[in-house]
Parts: structure tokens; sequence; C-alpha cells
């Protein structure tokens, strides 16, 4: 995952002309991701619209201001005006001001309460259609990702596209438009002063942008760096036993702190740069302030002389506030691209997940049902990449009777996993076809298939919960007497009856709290209970004793004689009782027959059967 | 870890504020003059900003002054116009190089304290890193690594928000918070108290949303990782669910966990949202209020109350520079309270900061150790700088003496109890004889206490009663670093570092030559593997190890070791993750790299272990069977069992 960033990076660098096409993918990202958007849609919009409103209010408070600050001077200038008269004027003012007040309140809070809805929900409507997305992938969509890449991309790389999603409903909304009502409000008000902002403002704006594009590309560089940082503290964490066993404690603490000095130097740089915007705003505003005054003040001076009152202190009081508004938006408006900036890695990499297209699909009008256990391997061949030189199974052609029993036997590398995991369409084949029940297995609806073709993986995996709960991922409408039967078969009531609890007993992630053996046999009770018509078990009991083993095949003999079983094995006693056994060895097939005919011809059999019998020759 | 944070929420305000001042001293400790001189402009930056609100009011009262006497003397008389021109000139000369000094006093401050901040995040990260490199082992099986670890990204997140903002803008706004209620109440008691109500409102109000948003997204933290662990749980059995077609009931999981993570985040972002709307509109309504009242005032003539007693009625310049002086006054006290989550966040951040760097360190009194000999003519051993290839442990006596005995590897573990607390022994009178060159293997059920063994003879943990000897020399008098430098171990988990492959075989022995390190690949037989890869030996490895098979890492993991080429070899199942695939490679691998030397081996595949020269059988901390494969064999004891498959291990 790592190197995917990195290699894009590279590219970027030789290839500068790279970069339109750059922006065009980002915004194609940003159109896949938003369809995740749905029910949020109406908060979405109703949010920056009670901004909006906002921003209105916002702006006019300041202007009834100066009109109370003028009556107020008025009514101290000019003894005339009767108490109780000002009063009322000013109430009326405070009595307008009040409900803008008020009104700003509520937009305030309402556009603060549906943006965050409407974040967060998109948020988990991403997190929602990405997982849904890799629900749907296959056994080739998944090599491809690592675990944890996937969990990064579904928790942080999502809540960066969050946070650059409020910062946008929010701040990208309320600052132009802020800045553009209060320009509007300045030059009503005073024209002959409002040109200052005109001048500010863009220059401001110019300059925080500037500094904002100059410091965040060292700043993503820093992350990078800082990443790798903690990797190292975590690679420590987890790795203190070798640490400790080659004493190389002090050797990492160099390491830790150059790497660690590296970073601080890179983030101090970053940081100079970013520092310059708090002091350039301050000037702007102040600067502002003080021409303002000067003009202003002259202006009203002059407007006394000339015995007119054309500009007002009241005046005065507004073209600041809205010049500290603007400013103060602009300082926002830089946030929202920091935030954008920093979302804008995550985005792709969300974009991937949502777009990568599941290799195995069902197909147009599917079959549902599967006759029988058949299996027939027609020519098939299989590599597991398109690019990949070798095949890794070649020109492979059997013919299984339903409710035949066949072992399978072969070197590590002879292919025998690759060459089940076709029957449930886990992979499909490069060439050739295979046909289970009389049909091609890509005419089968895919969950139907593999209802019927039951695969206990050689990487067996049980889920956190009681037994019962791991159980029913065979049959979810399972009774308690179907679950103790299927147990029963893959002889696991034993010591699920040992547990005080029994079946409610609690499995913890990845089975770790019971032994490998039970663990398997645990694998295999939840696969019978799909009552499939073909059970492949690769190598699941290579864990379980060898009297526990043979009882678990004549329970398949005895029970579910109908059922195809294809057994995978290190052990031959593990297959020596099936129909048949095929033998494998590098991708193909080596012999194909029944153990005392194998015995006699065929010699990877004959030499895995003496290194097995002396081993136990003892016993 | 756990406990940690019992005590914090216990004790939280006194210990917070006393982790809080730790934090400022180690800042002041650390650079005294550079966190001096941003006090100082600090200060200026205050004193800056409140004389300009003072010189507005001058500005303003400059302004309308002349007006009122224009008013007053109904236009005719007694108006220097040009004073008054010249006067507004003055003062925003003044006014505009105040704003100078502040803003090249803001630049500076900010500069230092972005700088310094950096660098005192960087000095309290060192320290926390060299201090966990140096804790015991205990330590890391009793904390989660996922906490240790969220103590250096989110905890040193917000220790940087803390140094950089939140502690530089309490300094600043605290004294202009004061500062500017007295300078209202000098203007007048009255309206002051008005704003002070209302600050009290706004207080009470961040308090309360600030109360409430935390608690969500402290919830929402532990829905994250719940949110977390079912994602992860579900990925890396996603071939299994695809198996089961259990996708839609895995959705519908993930969509609950999903629905809960929202829920919180929905509602903390809610309030957080909120809170500047809800504070920007109590000051409006202050405004409001401020106008009403001050209306009144000067409606009526009312007398005006000033720290100096009664003075005359209000002016219209007062009340309009307190206008001014309330807006600066709640924008200051809304700057302070979305401070308010941070210092929260911060106090508790920083007291794990300061755990883990006072947390106590491994402690070695050993003081017997290796050194490089060679022999002279009378096969005495001579103590040498230069690598000779020999080693022997250097034991002073008490007596001034010392001697020298010559490293081999011979171990021995006599009567050994061991229990991780003193009550639960888990190991119990353990006794095993490991000669020079032997291969002991140790058989048993998880938790037999095989592991446990092993990490006795590095001295990961030390033993309650008995004794275990190297080469015939008390491990407790050996330090710690030479005792570990003689024995390597190949672990279950592989535990690679970020770098290249040849970086990860070197780490064996940090000074071995290119060509040793792949002669170390070579016996582990990696090498073929390596040179496949695009880049060879100096292809990076990815964290997750993506690039690279499970197999493939033991194999490196094993040359490691190789390299190291100690006398002594821990292989604590070491094949057992390994799909049967690559099990066989590895297989030869390790046989090669035991050949002469003292192997301790524990294996799941009993038929790796056949040519031990003793087996040990573990059961619940004791040694059930002991003898040769043969010898245990005809014993048909428990070995028996395991070995012919009529019992299952577990």
């Amino acid at each position: 995952m790592k190197s995917e960033v990195a290699s894009k990076n590279k590219k970027t660098k030789k290839n500068k002309n790279t970069n339109k096409i750059r922006l065009r993918d980002y915004w194609d990202a940003t159109k896949v991701v938003l369809k995740s958007l749905r029910q949020y849609k109406k908060e979405a919009i109703l949010s920056p619209i009670l901004i909006s409103l906002e921003v209105i209010f916002e702006c006019i408070i300041p202007l009834v201001i100066s009109w109370l600050i003028d009556t107020l001077n008025a009514f101290a200038i000019d003894p005339s005006i009767q108490p109780f008269d000002a009063l009322m004027e000013i109430l009326k003012y405070c009595g307008i001001l009040l409900p803008l007040a008020i009104g700003s309140l509520i937009c305030g809070m309402l556009s603060g309460k549906f943006s965050a809805t409407a974040a967060v929900g998109f948020s988990k409507n991403i997190r929602h259609d990405m997982f849904v997305k890799i629900q749907g992938f296959s056994f080739e969509n998944i090599d491809k990702y690592a675990t944890s890449g996937l969990v990064t991309r579904i928790t942080t790389d999502v809540f960066y596209v969050q946070m650059a999603f409020m910062s946008i409903i929010r701040m990208a909304v309320r600052g132009p438009l802020m800045i553009i009502f209060s320009m509007i409000m300045s030059f009503v008000l005073a024209p002959q002063l409002a040109w200052v902002f005109l001048i500010v403002i863009p220059i401001l704006g110019v300059m925080l942008t500037f500094i904002t594009l100059k410091a965040s590309p060292i700043f993503i560089r820093v992350f990078k760096q800082y990443d790798d940082l903690n990797e190292r503290v975590e690679e420590n964490i987890k790795g203190i036993r070798v640490v400790k066993t080659y004493v190389r404690s002090e050797y990492e603490k160099d390491l830790f702190r150059n790497r660690a000095e590296a970073v601080r130097d890179n983030f101090i740089k970053a940081d100079k740069l970013f520092v310059l915007s708090n002091p350039t705003m301050q000037f702007a505003v102040w600067l502002m302030i003080t021409i303002c005054v000067y003009l202003g003040g002259s202006y009203i001076l002059q407007s006394i002389n000339a015995g007119n009152e054309w500009f007002t202190i009241g005046n005065l009081n507004a073209i600041n506030l809205y010049g500290v508004q603007s400013l103060f938006n602009i300082s926002m408006l830089t946030q929202v691209l920091v935030s954008v900036t920093m979302a804008s890695t995550s985005i792709m990499r969300v974009y991937q997940i949502l777009t990568e297209e599941p290799t195995i699909k069902n197909p147009e009008n599917p079959i549902y049902d599967v006759d029988d256990g058949s299996i027939i391997f027609k020519d098939v061949s299989f590599k597991y990449h398109e690019g990949a030189e070798r095949y890794s199974l070649k020109d492979v052609n059997i013919h299984i009777k339903s409710g035949e029993t066949i072992g399978i036997i072969g070197g590590t590398g002879s292919a025998k996993s690759t060459l089940v995991n076709l029957i449930p369409r886990l992979y499909d084949v490069s060439e050739g076809e295979i046909i289970v029940g009389g049909h091609n297995v890509k005419e089968y609806d895919i969950k139907t298939l593999r209802d019927n073709v039951s695969c206990v993986l050689q990487k067996n995996v049980l889920f956190s919960g009681s037994i019962k709960d791991n159980l029913r991922w065979g049959n979810m409408e399972a009774s308690d007497e179907e679950i103790e039967y299927a147990a029963r078969l893959a002889c696991a009531d034993d010591f699920i009856n040992s547990f005080k609890d029994g079946y409610d007993h609690m499995i913890e992630q990845g089975g770790t709290n019971v032994s490998g053996g039970q663990k398997q046999r645990l694998c295999i009770a939840r696969a019978l209970l799909k009552h499939p018509k073909i059970l492949i078990l690769d190598d699941s009991t290579s864990a379980v004793d060898t009297k526990t083993d043979a009882r678990i095949r004549k329970a398949f003999r005895e029970y579910i004689p109908e059922v195809t079983k294809i057994i995978i094995a290190q052990r031959i006693s593990s297959v020596e009782d099936a129909d048949r056994i095929i033998v494998m060895e590098d991708g193909a097939i080596d012999a194909i027959g029944t153990h005392e005919q194998l015995l006699k011809t065929n010699k990877i059999y004959q030499e895995c059967y003496i290194s097995q019998t002396k081993k136990g020759a003892l016993s | 870890m756990k406990k940690n944070t019992l005590n914090f929420s216990k004790n939280r305000e006194s210990d917070g504020m006393k982790v809080l001042w730790r934090l400022v001293k180690d800042m002041f400790k650390a650079y005294p003059w550079h966190y001096s001189i941003v006090l100082f402009f600090l200060v200026i930056v205050t004193l800056a900003s409140l004389a300009n609100s003072v010189i507005m009011n001058i500005l303003v009262s400059s302004i309308t002054d002349p007006f009122q006497d224009f008013i007053l003397n109904n236009g005719a008389i007694g108006i220097d116009w040009n004073e008054a021109f010249t006067r507004l000139m003055y003062l925003c000369i003044i006014q505009s190089s105040i704003y100078v000094v502040g803003v090249i006093a803001i630049f500076f401050y900010q500069r230092i304290i972005a700088v310094c901040g950096q660098k005192v995040i960087n000095i309290l990260r060192i320290r926390m890193f060299e201090n966990m490199e140096d804790l015991p082992i205990s330590y890391f099986d009793t904390h989660k690594h996922g906490q240790i670890m969220s103590t250096y990204t989110n905890d040193c997140d917000t220790l940087w928000q803390l140094a950089s903002q939140t502690l530089p803008q309490v300094v600043m706004n605290v004294p202009t918070i004061i500062i500017l209620f007295f300078l209202m109440v000098y203007f007048s008691i009255y309206l002051g108290f008005i704003v002070l109500f209302f600050s009290v409102i706004m207080i009470l109000v961040t308090k309360k949303f600030g109360k409430i948003s935390s608690k969500c997204f402290l919830e929402q933290q532990i829905n994250l990782a719940r949110l977390e662990g079912y994602t992860e749980e579900m990925v890396s059995g996603q071939k299994v669910v695809k198996v089961f077609c259990h996708e839609d009931e895995v959705i519908e999981g993930f969509d609950k966990v999903n629905e809960t993570f929202f829920k919180y985040g929905e509602k903390g972002n809610i309030y957080t949202n909120a809170l500047m709307p809800a504070l920007g509109n109590i000051g409006h309504v202050l405004y409001i209020a401020l106008a009403i009242v001050g209306g009144v005032f000067i409606a009526y003539q009312t007398p005006n109350l000033t720290i100096f007693g009664i003075g005359e009625p209000i002016s219209i310049a007062t009340i309009v520079s307190f206008l001014l002086f309330s807006r600066r006054f709640t924008a200051t006290i809304s700057q302070v309270s979305s401070q308010f989550n941070n210092i929260v966040l911060g106090m508790a951040g920083m007291t794990r900061i300061y755990h883990l760097i006072d947390e106590p360190k491994e402690v070695d009194d050993g003081y017997v150790t290796l050194v490089n000999c060679r022999y002279d003519e009378n096969k005495n051993i001579i103590e040498c700088a230069e690598r000779t290839g020999q080693w022997a442990w250097k034991h002073p006596h008490g007596d001034g003496t010392l001697t020298y005995t010559p490293l081999e590897g011979d171990i021995v573990l006599d009567h050994v109890d061991f229990g991780y607390d003193n009550h639960h022994m888990v190991l119990h009178d353990i006794s095993v004889y490991a000669y020079a060159g032997q291969k002991i293997a140790f058989v048993g059920a998880t938790g037999a206490g095989k592991t446990t063994i092993t990490n006795l003879i590095n001295r990961f943990y030390d033993i309650a009663d008995g004794k275990i000897r190297y080469d015939g020399i008390n491990i407790n008098k050996i330090k710690k670093d030479d005792l570990r430098h003689s024995i390597a171990i190949v672990l279950q988990d592989t535990n690679l570092f970020s770098g290249t492959i040849l970086d990860n075989i070197r780490y064996g022995k940090l000074d071995a030559t290119d060509e040793e390190c792949i002669a170390a690949a070579k016996l582990a037989n990696a090498h073929d593997f390596i040179t496949r890869l695009p880049q060879g030996y100096n292809t990076p490895l990815i964290a997750d190890g993506a690039n690279l098979s499970q197999g493939q890492r033991q194999l490196l993991s094993i040359a490691r070791a190789a390299v190291a080429n100690p006398p002594v070899l821990i292989l604590d199942e070491a094949t057992s993750s390994i799909d049967t695939r690559t099990e066989a490679l590895i297989q030869n691998g390790m046989d090669a790299l035991m050949k002469g030397r003292t192997v301790f081996v524990i294996a799941h595949r009993l038929s790796t272990i056949r040519n031990s020269d003793a087996i040990m059988v573990l059961d619940h901390g004791r040694i059930i069977e002991r003898g040769t494969h043969e010898d245990l064999l005809e014993k048909k004891g428990v070995y028996y069992q395991l070995y012919t498959g009529s019992l299952e291990l577990s």
C-alpha cells in the first residue's frame, strides 16, 4: 500500500505534465465517492443554505449596531432629544437586533447540526459501501490487498474525507459568502472606504494561499516520515524480544534519535512557513483598521465641517466589523485548503476500493439448483495472475462421480489446494472448464454453488462469538439438534461438552482459545451444516489425532454417503480408504487409483507411504 | 496502563495540573531563554492589543468631541479643524506603530514557540523511546501494544497542540481577560457586571457543550477500536466468509458497529459545531444589553459608578468603547473556551507520556562480561581487544582476582521454579542439562510452560528458586547484554524491521560484511528466493509484509540468527505458523543453523525433533517425561501417544 503511494509520488516527480490528469482523477474520485451521500443529501444541502442565512443575519447585525451607535451618538450630542424618545429609539434597534441574533443563533446551530450529520453520515455510508465492496471481492481481489491496509482505508482515510467534506460544506460556503456580503454592505454604507477591502482582501488571500500551498507539501512529506518513525516504534514494541535478544537497544535508540531529529527538522521547516500566516493576518487586520479609522475619521470631521452627515461614527464601526469578518473568513478558507490537501491522497485510496471490480461475478440467469455431486475437470489449466509465466495447474482432466470419496496427496507446492479451490469458483479457471452436477460452475448462482460445495480451507478461521454462533455460519436456521448432529459427525461433541457452557462457550478472535485440532473439527462441523453435495477438506485434520481422524471419516461414510468428499491430506492414513486417490506433482496429476493400485505402481505414493510408515514403525 | 488511567480519573484535576506544571518546567529547562523571550513577546502583544483598545477609545472621542462641541456651539465657533485633523493623524500614527510592534512580536513569539515546541516534543519523544527500550519484558507483556503505540501517536499529537497552541493561547488570553475586565470596570462598574454576567453564561455553555462532545468523542474512540477490530477480523477471515456466502450477515454486523460509531461521532460534532454560533450570539445579546443599559444611563443622565466612586454620567464615547471592549472580551473568552477540550485531553496525554518516561528500567547487576580472547602457548586464555572469533567469560571475583572461562554454550537449569508473581508458580522443579552442542526439545500443550523456560534462560524473567548456569556461571552474575549476545532466538512471529532484506539479516551482527550476510542467507536456505526478487538483497520490506510470504520472512529471521553466530540457539515454534508448502524448505535451513550449537527447540511437528539429544515433555509446568526419541517411544507414555497420533497436541 505504501509502495503504491511511493510509486505514485515517483511518477509525478518524473513527469510533471501528468499533473493535469491527476486533478481530473481527483474529480472523478470525488464524483464516485459523493454517491455515498444518499440519505444525507438533505442535510448536506440544508446545511449550506442555513449557513447562507446565518451569514446574512451576521452581516445585517453590524449594520443595525451602526445605527444604534449613531442613535446613541446623536442623542448624546443633542440635548434637545427627549430621553424617553431616545430610549424608545434604542429599544427599536434592539428590537431589530434581538430577532436577528436569535435567527443567526438558530441558523448557526442548525447548520452545525446538519453539517455534522451530513459529514459523519457521509463517512458512515462510505465505510458501508467500502465494506460491501470488499465483501464482494473474489479471492483474486482479496489477495491483492493486505488486511491492515484495508482497515486503514476504511478508518483513517475515510476520516480525512469526512473532515474535508465537513469543512467544505461549512467553511467553503461561509467564507466566500461572508466576504461577498461584507463587501456589498461596506459599499452600500461607505463606498469611500470600501475600496480598502478590495486591495487588502485579495493581497491577504494570495499571501495565505501561497503560504499554505508552500507549506502543505512539506507537511505531507513530514507526515509520511512521521508515520515511518512511528512504524519503527511499533516494530520495536512488537519485536522487543528480538531487540533484547540481539542487544540492539542502543542501536535502536541511535536510529530513533536520528530519525526523530529528521522529522523534527522538517516539521520546523514547515512550521516556520506556516507561522507566517498569523502575523500576516494580524498585519492585514490592523492595517485595514488603521486606514479605515484615519480615512473614516477624516471623513467624519470633514462631514461635520461641511455641515452634513454623510459619514458617521456608526458607519466607521460597521466598516471595521465587516473588514475583520472578511479577513477572518479568508484565513478560514485556507484551513479548507489544508483539509482538502490532506484528504486528497485518502480519497484516491477510497476511490480505488469503491471502483475495484470483483473478478468473479454472478452470471445472468443463473442456475439455482445443483443436481448432484459429480465433478468433471475438462482440460483445466490455471494461473494466479494473467501475467504469470508458469501455470500453477496444467491440463487437468478428472471425472468424479457423485458420492465418491477422493483423496489427494502430493508434495508441497504441487497445487492440491489450487485444484480444489476451482470447484466452488473461489478462483476461475484460466483455460478449460469445470462441470459440477452437469453444468459449468460459471452458470450457477455463486451462493447456490458455494452452499452445495462446502470447503474447509487450509487456513481456517473461527470468529469471535460462541461455538454455536460459529457453527451457524454453515446454516443460519440450524436448530440446536442439527448443530449437535454436525458436531457429532465431526467428532467435536466430546470437547464441546467438556466446556462448562457447552455450545455457548465463547471463541476468541481467530480461535486462539481452542487447540489446533479442536479448531479443525469445529470448522468441519461448520462446513457439514451446509448439507453440501460436495465436501472438500483441505488438509483439515492435520492437527487431529489419527484415531479421531478415522472416526470422522467413518462417520462420513455412514451418515453422508451421498456427499462427494474430497480430502487433501499429508498423512497417507487419512486417504488410504478413499475410493480413488489423486497423486499431484508440480501442478499436474501424476496418477489416479486406489491405495493398493498406487502402492504398486506409483513411485511418489510409494515414497510417501514408506517415509510415513517408517516414522511410525514402532507403533 | 489500565491502572494508570484509573488513578488518573480518580485524581484528575490535581494530577492533571501537576503534569501540566511539569511540562512547563520541562519546557523552560530545555529552552530557558527562548521561552523567556516568548513570555516577553507575549506581554508585548497583550499590551499592544490592549493599548490599541484604549487608543481606539481616544480616537473615537477625538472624532466625537469636536462633533459634540460643534453641535453644542451650534456650529458657530471655536473649533480648530486643523488641530482636529492633526490630532487624528497623530493618533493613527501612534496606533499603527503599536500595530507594527505587535505584528513583529507575534511573528517572533510564534516562530520561537513553533520551533521550540517541536524540539521539546522531540526531547520527550526520545526520552520515551529510550526509556521504553530499557523496560523489562514484563512491561510489554502486561501492556497492550496499541496502548503503548498511542502514547507515541495520539498523546504526542495532543502534546504538540498543548505546547504550540493551547498553552500560549491561555498564557496570552488570561491576562487579556483580566486586564480587559479591569478596564471595563474602570469605565463603569454597572456595565462591567453585565459583561461579567454574560461571560459566566458563556463559560457555562462552553463547559456543558465541551463535556458532552468530549464524552462523545471518547465513546467514539472506543467504538473506533471496535470498528477496527471487527473489520480486521472479517477482512482477514474474508476467504471463509466467501466460502460460506456469509457476506450479508457480515455486512449487517459491520453496519451495527458502524452505526454506533456514527451516532457518537455525530453527536460530538453537533455540539462542537454548535458551540461557536452559540457563543457568538450570546455576544450579540450582550451587545444589546449593553446598548439598552447604556442608553438608559445616558437618557436619564444616571451618575456612573467606577472604581473611583460615583462620577459623571456615562459619555457616548465610553459606551462606544465599551461595546468594542465587550467584543474583544467575548472573543477572547470564546478563544480560551475553545481550548477547554484540548487542556483536558492534553493533561491525560501528558500523564501517559510521563508514565512511560518514569517507568522503572530493567535492572542489571551482572558483572561477568563476554570478551574476545585468544590462547597463549600454554592454552591460557588471554583477553584481547580485537575480534578473534573466540570468546570467554571474564569473571571478576570478590578478592580482586579474575578468571576467564571459554564460551561454549553449556546450559544447566537446576531445580528451577518460576512464577509471574510470588503466589502462582507456573514452573515447578525444572532441571535440564544441555551440554555444549546438544539439542534439547520441549513438547507439551499450549500453556505448559515451554516458552517460559526459554524466557528464563536469557533472563527476560528472573527465576524464583533454583539456579541456571551458563558455562558453569550463574546467569544472574552475567551482564544481561552479554548473556543475550550469546543466545539467539527464532520466534514464531518473525518480527522483522522496516528496511532492506540485507538490513534485516545484518540485525544479528551489525558489523557483518555483505558476504557474511549472504553466507548466512545461504545457510538458512533464503538465498534463492532473495536473488529471485527484483531488487535482490536490497528489496525493502513493506510494513505488513505484503511482498514476502510468511515462510520467506521466517527464513530471514533464521538468517538473522545465523549471522549472529551464537553458541546457544532457541527455536520457539519457528515453523508452526508456516503452511506446509514452505515448511520443508525452512526445515533444511534450520538444520543447517543448528549444527554445532546448543539448541532449545519448541516444536509443533514432532517429526522435526526426533533427532534431539533429549526431549522434555511438559505438562502444567512440570517435566513429566524425558529422554531420547527412542527412549520415550519405548516408554509408551504421553510422548508415544502424541507421536503416533493417538493423542492430540493442544
